[in-house]
């Protein structure tokens, strides 16, 4: 008969399938940050199995890792040093994004901070310390908040796919560091490779405990961001204007100055780790002074769940795993890039564990059905 | 289907059928049967399991335990191809058309079946189903350019076309006029001649009385009893679906009104794509006044409300608000002028509140403004929410958790309560018991009397025209964004309102300016 | 004249990878999944078909690794957002890392272990996909040039972009993906199996990415690896879709278009003399450029897909 034709076409006979999945109500917070540092074990025994294929003993890595990043007081300052940007930038994006704007231009609204900032450290160096380097904070700010300004006028305006836009944007800035340090910024004692010249060190920031001032600068953010995004008006209107723009007009918000307003503190923000990248760790403007911080910078901010004390978390770890897989190269002869290849993987399991918190499996019952 | 074709052979038969969501049981243990040749009514309040059963048969849901059998026969529906496949085709409430594709397209995607099928021939096909069952469809027209009757017509389309013998149509009525629900029953009945077994899920006795040959009433989960139609009344069925007996007429209180609250005149509004929403609408509200707002989906009732809101801008026109013109305000001084808007759509949650936010937040929105200086004092709302969870009988586990997880009744009361708190001189209302359970909804037409009595111009668009009748002072009908007509409410007829909904001026009645 | 000609044969050329990458990513939006990985998915095509290149030395082989690898890509991405219903954003940003990172990875431990420690293609590698010559037709003054000398590649390019612009238009399989895109919802009602339809589009779409970096990994540098060689190449193919508006055809033209700015710096009349940087910078200039206008432009109806980024559950309520 046509039904039992059917039904033996049918994967699974006329049974259920073996798994089904089901929609799951809210789980607890211990149960999701559980899950989370679950997917971060699981991704590290992933990359560990990588590791494994190339010859190599897991453990004895990872200890390198670990090593690279704690061996020595110069190491952990090394250590810190990555941290900075990271966190500043993910607390920059987490502005924007708890806006639900898709900032990926962290990278660009950086190199656009330092930009602006590196002009005072070159021609004004005269001035004396603190008020050059509080000159250089404000330009750096100013510079990234309307690198990020740009994009917002565009969405609110038009509606412009920001994510695409943020990105362009990004590069443009890069090639605009080449523009400078080849063209009008370029160090006239250095005829044989274009680069600009070191800061003087009126340009330099202050050092505390070995480390530039910079580590300070961004714990006392995370504080402020957190009372800003928590308790203030303004960060209930980002909230609301997050979750749905439609609500947030309803209320009475003025959308478009909600997020242009919103999107300049993002930049500033990233703009200032711009600054501080430049007069506390370069002491100078390169090709280099972003080098993927804005890109992990969303990744941070996303696996934290834009809670800015996680976000201070999830950036130290990210930044020893740096630093660690610097190290790497020397010892076992495998690339630095390592950590991105690692760094993906660890987002690849959180992402994919996210699942768990959302959705539960349900297998067959046995002799069922 | 197999087997040999008797008259009244049963087509379809659910036995034990229980499904869960989470801790809530949404069926226990549910028989049901259908004959071939049989209309059967699934009627029920909402939430009371009637579409959760339905998806159960059409592939979307599994039941946790319980069978089904067709035509005899056990079978397991793992997906809408399984049921597709078992001659099952469902109607849902929001209809699963493809708006960017013809209605030829619609009707055919995932049928494998004629892959080689020439354009002429798949027409051919569509125009013979069309004929046999009395539909009319332009295979060439975009889905996207059709009124809601068209779509309902395209979905009947489709599941013929795949070969559909059982065919369940979930609240097929709510976005009809009177004059296409006759239509639409027409075609079910040519069905029903046709050997098909037919279930419409509803909540309204009239069409069950009207369409059915037997009902199964459902309650909180569970099948309460199966009758035959010829043996039952509306109020017996209301006794049934409810648990006790109800008096289903509403009060109309009479007040004093204070005329000039609110007068809008020739009021033009363009939507994002240009045309008209709303084309030289004029009408008074007075105070101590509900005026209903009647008209099918889409018809400007939303761009109504968000245009006396500030949400829209507004082409030409004026909308005069205690004599003054408030066009070109913004929504935060529309707001404080004491003009308050809710607007209830389809998701529940797309306006007015902040699904991940708990109720406390939401009581915030739109005065988080008040306090002073930079940051946000969530007291005086932490006590709102608290006073509105005992006044109105809101369930949720605390005032922080998010609205999202309340269920549908307990958002509404939450949004209504705040707008109403917030004590406005003009209560815009649209779609306020969507979903709602008949408790649920009474109480909510209660606040609105309430509100009238107190002087408040009440502004309602509802969609069952039985409530607008009874509940309102006057009802005011749109069509494609125009007024037909605005009538008293007690002198007027249903089926009058059908016409003028869909475009028919009213004959010689008391319109006014 | 010939100048001209040349510039515009030098668009092509260079506006072919991008070509790729587009109609890989119009693949992917056309099932509704936004995948923001194509970067990544580039990058590893590009190492995978030149490390398969270098070490087989056949053409053939080369293209299939960097398709089989752009697959493999898109398979982490479709396993993610698909079956675990990740969010289509972060997951494509982060392929786009790990697919950037693991290909400098490899190139590194290739570099390590190559003579000199410059891996070079072997010159008959280079030479299968020099330039055609068909007799008569290459010859055609003008014409010849500009239709009939390119690599082989090129005319591959094309040739999936009509194949593609047919599929989506005028076959059931085509309707069936744009109505997944448009309304999982209703496709699945329908009988159309989501889950499969997503899953075979988005991983060919990664394989024809995959192709696009193999692309400018085999023809950029003259056989020898460069670092970084799809720099920023993946994003522009990931706007360039809107520019297309979703349409395989129009691509063709968008992305030699964008090829034109990539090369316009070797054809500016003597006397225009701008920065190198303004040049490198050009192409995502232009993009910007690109993305307002056609934001400003009135949006046609229907021209994305209407679930484009949306997470498909059959049992969401």
């Amino acid at each position: 008969m046509a039904e039992k034709m059917h039904a033996a076409q049918r994967r699974s006979g006329s049974r259920q399938p073996l798994v089904r999945v089901i929609k799951k109500n809210n789980m607890p917070l211990y149960q999701s940050t559980l899950l989370r540092v679950g997917a971060f074990i699981t991704a590290l025994i992933a990359g560990g199995l990588f590791i494994l294929c190339l010859g190599e003993n897991p453990l004895s890595v990872y200890g390198t890792i670990l090593n690279g990043a704690f061996r020595s007081s110069i190491a952990m300052q090394g250590t810190v040093k990555i941290a900075v940007p990271l966190l500043i930038c993910s607390l920059g994006l987490t502005f924007a994004f708890k806006m639900n704007f898709w900032n990926i231009g962290a990278e660009g609204q950086l190199i656009m901070g330092a930009i602006f900032a590196t002009p005072i450290a070159l021609y004004l160096d005269q001035l004396p310390r603190p008020l050059v380097l509080l000159l250089m904070m404000v330009a750096g700010m100013i510079g990234g908040g309307l690198w990020a300004l740009i994009p917002a006028i565009f969405k609110v305006r038009f509606g412009t796919n920001e994510t695409l836009f943020t990105l362009m944007l990004n590069y443009i800035a890069q090639y605009m560091i080449m523009y400078f340090r080849e063209g009008p910024w370029r160090d006239p004692n250095s005829p044989a490779f274009p680069q600009i010249k070191r800061f003087a060190q009126s340009a330099r920031l202050y050092e505390v405990l070995g480390v530039h001032i910079g580590w300070i600068i961004a714990i006392l953010l995370v504080v402020l961001v957190y009372i800003y995004l928590n308790k203030t008006k303004q960060g209930y209107e980002i909230s609301v204007v997050g979750e749905s723009q439609a609500t947030a007009r309803y209320a009475g918000m003025s959308v478009g100055k909600i997020v242009i307003r919103t999107m300049f503190i993002s930049g500033a923000i990233c703009g200032l780790a711009g600054m501080i990248q430049i007069a506390g760790a370069d002491y100078t403007l390169s090709d280099t002074v972003a080098g993927g911080v804005g890109f992990t910078a969303i990744i941070i901010a996303w696996v934290s769940r834009l809670n800015p004390f996680v976000i201070a978390l999830v950036s130290a770890l990210f930044a020893i795993l740096e630093k660690g897989c610097s190290v790497m190269q020397s010892t076992f002869g495998i690339s630095t890039t390592a950590s991105d290849v690692l760094q993906g993987v660890i987002l690849f399991f959180i992402l994919g564990f996210e699942f768990f918190t959302r959705y539960a499996l349900v297998f067959r019952k046995r002799g069922g059905k | 289907m197999s087997g040999v074709t008797t008259a009244h052979e049963i087509a379809i038969e659910l036995k034990g059928i229980t499904k869960t969501f989470g801790a809530v049981v949404a069926n226990d243990n549910i028989d049901l049967d259908v004959k071939k040749g049989e209309i059967l009514a699934l009627l029920g309040e909402n939430g009371s399991g009637k579409t959760t059963l339905m998806n159960m048969l059409s592939g979307i849901y599994h039941p946790d335990s319980g069978s089904i059998y067709i035509g005899g026969r056990a079978v397991t529906i793992n997906s809408p191809k399984d049921a597709a496949r078992l001659g099952i085709g469902m109607i849902h409430q929001h209809f699963k058309l493809v708006e960017a594709m013809t209605a030829g397209d619609n009707v055919v995607i995932g049928t494998g079946l004629d892959r080689r099928l020439r354009k002429k021939t798949r027409c051919a096909k569509i125009r013979d189903f069309s004929a046999r069952f009395g539909l009319s469809v332009d295979p060439d027209k975009y889905v996207c350019d059709m009124s809601v009757s068209e779509k309902q017509t395209v979905e009947i389309l489709k599941v013929l076309y795949r070969g559909a013998r059982i065919l369940i149509l979930d609240e097929p009525t709510a976005v009809l006029t009177p004059q296409e629900t006759e239509r639409l029953f027409t075609i079910l009945r040519k069905m029903k001649a046709d050997g098909c077994a037919v279930i419409i899920i509803t909540h309204k006795l009239g069409e069950v009385l009207e369409i059915s040959d037997r009902v199964t009433i459902l309650r909180k989960g569970r099948s309460i009893q199966t009758v035959s139609t010829a043996e039952v009344d509306a109020a017996k069925l209301t006794e049934l679906m409810v648990g006790h007996a109800v008096d289903l007429s509403l009060e109309r209180p009479e007040t004093e009104k204070v005329p000039g609250m609110l007068k809008v005149r020739d009021l033009t509004v363009e939507n994002s794509e240009g045309y008209n929403a709303l084309a030289d609408v004029s009408f008074d509200l007075a105070g101590g006044e509900i005026l209903g707002v009647a008209g099918v989906a889409n018809s400007g009732q939303k761009e109504l409300c968000e245009a006396i809101a500030g949400l829209m801008k507004v082409k030409s026109g004026s909308i005069l608000y205690r004599n003054e013109d408030i066009v070109g305000k913004s929504p935060a001084d529309i707001i404080k002028a004491g003009i308050s808007m809710s607007f209830i759509p389809e998701d529940r949650l797309g306006m007015g509140l902040v699904a991940s936010m708990g109720m406390a937040d939401n009581m915030l929105l739109k005065s988080y403004k008040d306090a002073k200086g930079p940051f946000l004092d969530k007291k005086p709302s932490r006590e709102l929410a608290k006073v509105l969870i005992d006044k109105l009988d809101i369930s949720t586990p605390g005032i922080n958790t998010p609205v999202r997880m309340l269920s549908g009744g307990n958002v509404q009361k939450v949004l209504l309560g705040r707008e109403i708190e917030s004590n406005p001189s003009l209560l815009i209302t649209a779609y306020p018991v969507r979903g709602l359970d008949i408790n649920s909804s009474y109480t909510i037409y209660n606040l609105l009397n309430e509100q009238k009595k107190k002087g408040v111009a009440v502004l309602f668009i509802g969609e069952d025209l039985d409530v607008l009748l009874e509940l309102c002072d006057r009802i005011m009908v749109l069509c494609h964004g125009r007024v037909t007509g605005i009538v008293d409410a007690h002198d007027v007829t249903k089926n009058d309102i059908g016409l003028m909904m869909a475009g028919e001026k009213p004959a010689q009645r008391g319109e006014e300016s | 004249m010939d100048l001209i000609i040349n510039f515009l044969v030098a668009a092509i050329v260079s506006g072919t990878p991008l070509l790729f990458g587009t109609l890989g990513e119009i693949l992917t939006e056309k099932a509704g999944h936004l995948n923001l990985g194509v970067e990544g998915m580039m990058a590893i095509g590009a190492i995978a078909g030149f490390y398969t290149g270098y070490k087989t030395n056949s053409v053939l082989l080369a293209l299939l690794m960097s398709f089989a690898a752009g697959m493999l890509c898109a398979l982490i991405y479709a396993f993610l957002t698909i079956t675990l219903k990740a969010t289509h954003n972060v997951t494509g940003l982060t392929l786009t890392i790990f697919g950037s990172g693991l290909s400098s990875f490899i190139a590194f431990s290739m570099i390590q272990n190559a003579e000199n420690g410059v891996p070079v293609l072997d010159r008959s590698f280079t030479s299968s996909l020099a330039n055609i010559h068909i007799p008569f037709l290459s010859d055609i003054p003008v014409l010849g040039k500009l239709l009939f000398q390119y690599n082989p590649l090129v005319y591959l390019g094309v040739v999936i972009a009509i194949v593609m612009a047919v599929y989506i238009k005028r076959t059931r399989a085509g309707l069936n993906l744009t109505a997944v895109g448009e309304n999982p919802g209703a496709a699945d009602a329908a009988g159309i199996n989501v889950t499969l339809v997503k899953y075979v589009h988005v991983l060919i779409g990664g394989g024809i990415c995959g192709l696009g970096g193999a692309y400018m990994a085999l023809t950029i540098g003259n056989g020898s690896w460069v670092n970084n060689v799809v720099n920023g190449y993946g994003w522009i193919a990931v706007a360039l879709v809107i520019f297309a508006s979703w349409n395989p055809a129009k691509a063709i033209g968008g992305a030699f278009v964008f090829g034109a700015f990539s090369v316009i710096r070797y054809y500016m009349p003597t006397g225009v003399n701008l920065p190198t940087a303004f040049y490198n910078m050009l192409p995502f200039l232009v993009t910007a450029i690109v993305l307002v206008i056609s934001s400003v432009r009135k949006k046609k109806k229907h021209v994305e897909p209407a679930a484009i980024g949306a997470i498909y559950f059959r049992e969401e309520r």
